[in-house]
């Protein structure tokens, strides 16, 4: 009797999943299109300025999207050599005794708290940033990029390695036997091989570095304008949300505004992760 | 079957329970005191109500946010007791409190003051507000224009949302736009840090949040300092009031008078602002 109370409640536990996916869809749906009311979605897109709070307001977040895509591209430009990099050290190089402590320290950097991140690239990274490239300031989309590099690097590091590990072994067996050696194995045949996992590994090391929130705030620079070159300050979707949505009169077009925006990056992604599933099952 | 039954009738009755002991508590009693209203003026009464219900055990006091609009509104309505407000109440806002028989009266419990930043190395002391104005909005780029080095400014502001930059907004941009490059940073902490470590930027932060890593600057004269702000010559500043229905009685006169007292005003200074006593 007990046995089937709880299987008949699992189900239902199941459920609650696509209910809060289903719920969040929801309010940002009503929360977020009466935006339109204000402003025409074709200028909300492409607009160039974001003037929240002036008197009138401009919501035009082409800069935030830009914002958002450079920090994301240049954390993979990042995360994807060292990821792919230290995959291939533990599945194929490493000693077992130095593998087994490799992945666990791997994976406690993806532990670490995202503010602390923030933090160090604050006061650390930044001030050498602006010193190396001479610029007037550290705090750009650049700097947040590195750091969003070394977060998403677990992620797509254990998933790259899970997929190097289930290469099949008659297949190195087969390159070994027509006379290549390791490297060439590795290159030529593991990691063709595993291109799909890697491929998801990337796609979702950018799906954690687009949603990003409190490093890109504190270290993006904060500009709404649309970037010129690598090191230069910029406004990504998360942070912009983050740091207005406590004093955005609620109802109102800021309010408003700031939903749309988190729509747009929930439909980014959205895409990533069916990509993501369309390549897995490839 | 039946045990099923059981189980969905302790549910109902839990639920039924947590409904009945809810209505309870938000009955109106005379030992719970509402704020409601802006979000500057939050951590003065949030940290206050902490300390005044440790000294009162049997006092309810609960705070909100919302914005000072908001907090009148509720005051008008009565669905609050005291009304938290960065700026005086506005002639509209007047007006729809004669309608309702509500006679707002303004506490002043605290002043918003800002002072503008520079690096330590930076041989500028002082700026007028127009020169202020200027670098913000994009007019003036370079050092060279206000006798410095040549070299670009490095504008640093803060978030469209903080009460810091409605003070700034106010006082010194006056309704133009700051220029889009600037940095927009999420905390006066975070000015305080990307200033001292930034040779060439400026940037503005609350009063209590100078020390010696950065250079506070002179406006039109006048050293931003608690005395400054308190005496009304620093004018990048605002005051932060808590309006009552009538002058303050009962609880809400303690809980105003508490604010105003030195451990009150303590608290204040503590949070960031400019004790006004």
């Amino acid at each position: 009797m007990k046995k089937n109370l709880i299987e008949r409640l699992l189900p239902i536990i199941a459920s609650l999943t696509w209910a809060f996916l289903f719920g969040i869809m929801l309010i940002l749906f009503t929360e977020g299109t009466p935006v339109v009311r204000f402003v025409s979605p074709v200028r909300f897109i492409f607009g160039l300025h974001w003037y929240p709070v002036h008197d009138p307001p401009e919501f035009g977040i082409l800069p935030l999207i830009l914002g958002s895509l450079m920090v994301t591209g240049g954390a993979i430009l990042v995360a994807l050599p060292l990821g792919v990099g230290c995959a291939v050290y533990i599945a194929e190089l490493a000693h077992p005794r130095a593998r087994e402590i490799i992945k666990p320290l791997t994976e406690m950097l993806a532990g670490v708290p995202s503010i602390i991140y923030g933090f160090f690239g604050m006061v650390f990274l930044a001030p050498i940033i602006r010193r190396m490239f001479d610029l007037p300031t550290g705090l750009t989309g650049g700097t947040a990029a590195i750091i969003l590099g070394i977060m998403a690097l677990p992620t797509v590091a254990s998933i790259a390695e899970d997929s190097i590990s289930s290469v099949p072994r008659h297949l190195r067996e087969a390159s070994y036997a027509l006379g290549a050696n390791q490297w060439e194995t590795i290159t030529r045949t593991v990691i063709p091989a595993a291109r799909s996992g890697i491929l998801t590994a990337v796609i979702l090391g950018i799906g954690r570095a687009i949603g990003e929130t409190m490093t890109v705030l504190m270290v993006a620079g904060g500009s709404a304008v649309i970037p010129h070159q690598f090191f230069t300050p910029v406004r990504p979707m998360t942070s912009t949300i983050a740091a207005e949505m406590g004093e955005a009169p609620m109802g109102g077009m800021h309010y408003h505004a700031l939903f749309a925006i988190g729509l747009v990056l929930f439909f980014i992604t959205l895409s990533l992760s069916l990509v993501a599933e369309w390549v897995k099952e490839r | 079957m039946s045990r099923m039954r059981n189980f969905s009738l302790f549910v109902t009755t839990l639920f039924l329970l947590t409904f009945v002991g809810n209505q309870g508590c938000t009955r109106k009693e005379p030992n719970t005191l509402t704020l409601t209203g802006s979000t500057t003026v939050l951590p003065i009464s949030q940290m206050a109500a902490e300390a005044f219900m440790e000294l009162h055990p049997k006092v309810n006091i609960s705070v909100q946010g919302g914005g000072s609009g908001v907090g009148i509104a509720a005051l008008i309505d009565q669905t609050a007791d005291i009304a938290n407000a960065s700026r005086p109440i506005n002639t509209k806002e007047i007006a729809r409190c004669r309608e309702k028989g509500i006679d707002p009266v303004g506490n002043l419990i605290a002043q918003d003051g800002i002072a503008i930043v520079v690096h330590t190395s930076n041989p500028i002391e002082e700026l007028s507000l127009e020169q202020l104005k200027a670098i913000y909005t994009g007019e003036i780029s370079k050092w060279s224009d206000l006798g410095g080095e040549v070299k670009p400014i490095v504008v640093v502001s803060r978030d469209v949302a903080s009460g810091t930059f409605e003070v700034f907004k106010e006082k010194v941009l006056k309704g133009s736009k700051t220029r889009e490059d600037a940095l927009m940073l999420a905390s006066n902490k975070a000015v305080a840090t990307t200033v001292s470590e930034t040779p060439y930027a400026i940037g503005y932060v609350g009063i209590a949040y100078l020390s010696s890593e950065v250079k506070a600057l002179k406006i039109d004269g006048v050293e931003p300092a608690n005395e400054t702000v308190t005496s009304g010559k620093y004018e990048v500043a605002r005051p932060l009031y808590m309006y009552t229905n009538g002058k303050p009685k009962g609880l809400a006169k303690e809980f105003i008078d508490f604010i105003m007292s030195r451990e009150g005003q303590k608290i204040v200074e503590e949070v960031g602002f400019v004790p006004v006593k």
